[in-house]
């Protein structure tokens, strides 16, 4: 099972599902839904958090929450 | 960029026309020119005012050229589901559930053009509460430099209302925005255009019947929204547990259902919305063939989160504002504290002695003193932020030190907050608003005013010039230098360990996250800038003011009553002065002396009137209830080896820190003695009662005690409870309290004292 978490800077995924529903409500009001395509731009000088581009925007997000993200490759 | 409106053909347009618009509401994500807009709609004479029982301002004003129309500029929200206080209120206002608040007329829903699909999702919420919604489509120009395109009239079709597209900032489609304004706008079609899930959707629309039913005055086309937001959010279903509890039983046994049948509800409305959304925005977008893949902002932002680069240029910045604030404040600090004095002094000249001249020159003039001398260090940091803020470079600093912030407790967006810390309280309390999360806000708040401000400096500049050597430790480095490190160094740590045991034990279980939108970079608008530096700066001194005044005056009046009886001594001595200087005056006139003979007996008189001023002075503290609560509480602080006069001390400078050096130089009896402070110092150390055990137990206790009555009032200001102010005031002084102890006595063991 890949996760956001696993995909590298440049690489991108499209979101498959969930593996908890621990997370906040708002990752999804920001729209990173079952069938949306995400790039990881970059990650944080010290490792964490990442920086996400979806739906034409960056999103931030901790790793601890990318962890629960389920993506394919793309 | 057509500069026209773009109206949808909607068929079932009712036939009456729409109402007389009276107030206009602005609701729009964060960061999308909603204040620029808001300026431009009202001209910039706004009211700034709270909404009731929460710390969101209220900004309103008039439509330029038709006074009776209100605007309301709502705070930034990505959504309508209340997670944040932000949230509430634009929620409350949309649905005219706020107090004293109907539900405006009409929304105008600001979107970034250039970041249509995300913006779009609140737009399709607001709709869903059945209010009359005008999409002012913002930023049109930063969407051509993207290189896209945008097909308006096919968006304002698809959506259901009137499109307008601007640049806000330029002014552009003003005119037309205010024209369908003024019209009349319609509400948006009735029938919802995107589709819910079909298991979620037989569950809400029941709940919705069920609303209904209880509480009628829901408005029909609101029900839907309010049943699936109570069933998808805990926080809007609490609203209805007196209110509908037979409502929120249903919705209770609704979730279980569909958690049995494993129904992913809580992101139903989401997924049915962008599932609306994404192919609409996909039809009206287009990317030109040779527009290129990363923006300027993407590559502005390869450079500023770097891992190297990153974090240097992010600590060179501070070091910058630092210095600005530390430095560049100064002189007009100095400035104000002098024109304060000469205030004083020309109302001295004015008044006749006494009760009153006191009271207005010792009381109250020097109480606005307290809280004007603050204001440079407030502005200059607020410009800073602004910067920061609007340039869109603040949400980088939280995505650069979150991971190293969240260690101690905290979240990135907690680092400008601390650290604006050492400058002023204040200013560092009011910016931790850009913490959208609660838990992180309140940690934050608490902690800060452990990061030793510029007024704890005074303090620690009298007794380490008095009392530690100036002798060389390391290098460059000397022991007065090292001590005033260990200073900066044992209240910033003290503030890490305070947040990590709020995290650990007072808010164990809450789960904090960090989700936050990094925005384009965009240039600053000046003009914004000041008129934000401006309004907290006037939020600082109405609020906080109130307080510093008053408790300046109590301070006062505490430190000159009761009326300590006159020493025959000093009386005597005073009166000898008196006659040989009107004897000597009278003389030297009768022989026709000069005007510098003159000045020169009136100095030699004044001179020799300082030390028994002072003697009176002294004498006067000392029985007044200051000096005898010093006398009282001694007992409590002999063990940190404070005497009466440093506990004395200690309580007049409650209300500001800085305070206590004044003070002790009444006590001490060498207030009118000398300009500076170098007379202060030799008394203090010939003092017996001090040394430099007693000296280092103070300023510890002043790296701890919370002795600032501007960040109580800010900190009930900005958490709306004097709870949390109260706690922070208690647990600041147990640990000053513990920790002048273990200095001392353990100073005295190790046989320092
Ligand atoms: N390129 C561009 N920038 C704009 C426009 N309108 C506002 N801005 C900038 O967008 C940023 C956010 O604006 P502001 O009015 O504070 O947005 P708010 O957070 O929604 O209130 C500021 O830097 C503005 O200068 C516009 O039409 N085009
Ligand atoms: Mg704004």
């Amino acid at each position: 099972m890949v996760t956001l978490r696993d995909l590298r800077p440049g690489e991108r995924g499209r979101v498959t599902g969930y593996v908890s529903d621990r997370l906040p409500p708002r990752i999804f009001e920001m729209g990173l839904l079952p069938g949306t395509e995400v790039e990881v731009v970059r990650l944080a000088p010290l490792g964490d958090p990442i920086d996400l581009k979806v739906r034409g925007f960056h999103l931030s997000i901790r790793k601890h929450e990318a962890e629960l993200i389920q993506v394919e490759r793309l | 960029m057509s500069g026209s409106c773009h109206e949808p053909a909607v068929a079932s347009r009712p036939p009456q026309a729409p109402a007389i618009v009276q107030r206009i509401a602005l609701a729009g994500n964060p960061n999308v020119g909603k204040t620029t807009l808001f300026n431009l709609l009202t001209g910039l004479r706004q009211k700034v005012a709270n909404y009731p029982g929460v710390t969101v301002e209220r900004k309103s004003g008039r439509l330029v050229g038709h006074e009776s129309i209100e605007v309301i500029d709502l705070p930034g929200t990505y959504s309508l589901n209340p997670r944040s206080i932000d949230e509430r209120v634009a929620y409350e206002v949309l649905v005219g559930r706020m107090q004293g608040e109907p539900a405006p007329d009409v929304v105008v829903c600001v979107v970034d053009a250039a970041n249509l699909e995300r913006n779009l999702y609140l737009v399709t919420q607001i709709m869903d509460l059945g209010l009359p919604v005008v999409v002012a489509l913002n930023m049109m120009d930063a969407l051509a430099e993207n290189g896209l395109e945008l097909d308006v009239k096919g968006l304002a079709q698809r959506l259901g209302v009137p499109v307008v597209p601007m640049v806000a900032r330029r002014g552009q489609g003003i005119d037309r925005l205010k024209e369908i304004l003024l019209r009349g706008v319609p509400p948006p079609p009735a029938k919802r255009r995107w589709t819910l899930m079909p298991a979620v959707t037989s569950v809400v629309e029941d709940l919705a019947r069920q609303l209904g039913e209880e509480v009628p005055d829901v408005p029909k086309q609101q029900r839907f929204f309010e049943a699936l937001s109570a069933l998808t959010s805990d926080t809007l279903l609490e609203v209805w547990k007196r209110q509908a509890p037979r409502f929120y039983q249903a919705v209770l046994k609704a979730r279980q259902d569909l958690e049995a049948r494993k129904v992913p509800y809580r992101q139903a409305e989401m997924i049915g919305r962008y599932g609306w959304l994404s192919p609409l925005v996909a039809e009206v977008l287009r990317r030109r063939p040779n527009a290129q893949e990363r923006t300027l902002s993407d590559r502005i932002d390869a450079v500023l989160t770097h891992r190297i680069a990153g974090p240097l240029i992010f600590f060179g910045l501070l070091l910058l504002i630092f210095q600005a604030i530390f430095s560049w404040a100064v002189p007009f600090m100095d400035a104000i504290e002098a024109a304060v004095a000469w205030t004083g002094e020309q109302v001295r000249a004015v008044l006749p002695d006494g009760f009153l001249e006191d009271l207005i020159v010792d009381g109250a003039i020097t109480g606005v003193g307290n809280v004007l001398v603050f204001l440079p260090q407030i502005l200059l940091l607020f410009f800073f932020l602004g910067i920061m803020e609007d340039t869109g470079y603040m949400a980088r600093t939280a995505f650069i030190m979150d991971r190293l912030m969240r260690r101690l407790g905290l979240s990135g967006a907690s680092v400008v907050p601390l650290l604006s810390g050492y400058a002023c309280a204040v200013p560092a309390i009011m910016a931790a608003r850009t913490l959208d999360n609660e838990r992180d806000r309140i940690i934050t708040i608490m902690v800060t005013p452990l990061m030793s401000c510029s007024a704890r400096l005074p303090v620690y500049t009298l007794f380490i010039a008095a009392f530690i050597p100036n002798i060389p430790v390391l290098g460059p480095l000397n022991a007065q230098g090292l001590a005033m490190f260990s200073l900066y160094l044992l209240g910033t740590t003290m503030a890490f360990v305070a947040a990590w045991v709020l995290k650990t034990f007072v808010f164990k279980g809450e789960s904090a996250y960090f989700v936050m939108e990094l925005p384009p970079y965009r240039a600053p608008q000046l003009k914004q800038i000041l008129y934000r530096m401006i309004d907290r700066a006037k939020a600082f001194v109405t609020r906080a003011g109130k307080i510093i005044f008053s408790l300046s005056i109590v301070i006062w009046f505490l430190a000159s009553f009761p009326r300590a009886e006159l020493d025959p001594a000093l009386v005597a001595q005073r009166q000898t002065l008196e006659t040989w200087y009107a004897h000597a005056r009278d003389s030297l006139e009768a022989a026709g002396a000069s005007a510098a003979a003159l000045a020169e007996l009136e100095a030699t008189y004044e001179a020799r009137l300082a030390p028994i001023a002072d003697a009176e002075a002294a004498r006067q503290i000392s029985q007044s209830f200051i000096g005898r609560l010093g006398h009282a509480l001694e007992p409590m602080m002999r063990p940190l080896g404070f005497d009466w006069k440093i506990t004395a001390g200690i309580i007049s400078s409650f209300p500001a820190r800085e305070v206590i050096v004044g003070t002790m130089a009444t006590i001490y009896g060498v207030a009118h003695a000398g300009e500076d402070e170098i007379i202060l110092r030799q008394v203090l150390r010939a003092d017996p009662a001090f040394s430099p055990l007693v000296a280092v137990s103070l300023m510890v206790f002043y790296v701890f005690a919370l002795q600032c009555m501007s960040t109580l009032a800010i900190a009930r200001r900005e958490l709306g409870t004097w709870k949390w102010p109260a706690v922070m005031w208690a647990y600041m002084f147990a640990l000053a309290y513990l920790f002048s102890l273990l200095v001392y006595q353990g100073g005295r063991w190790l046989g320092l004292g």
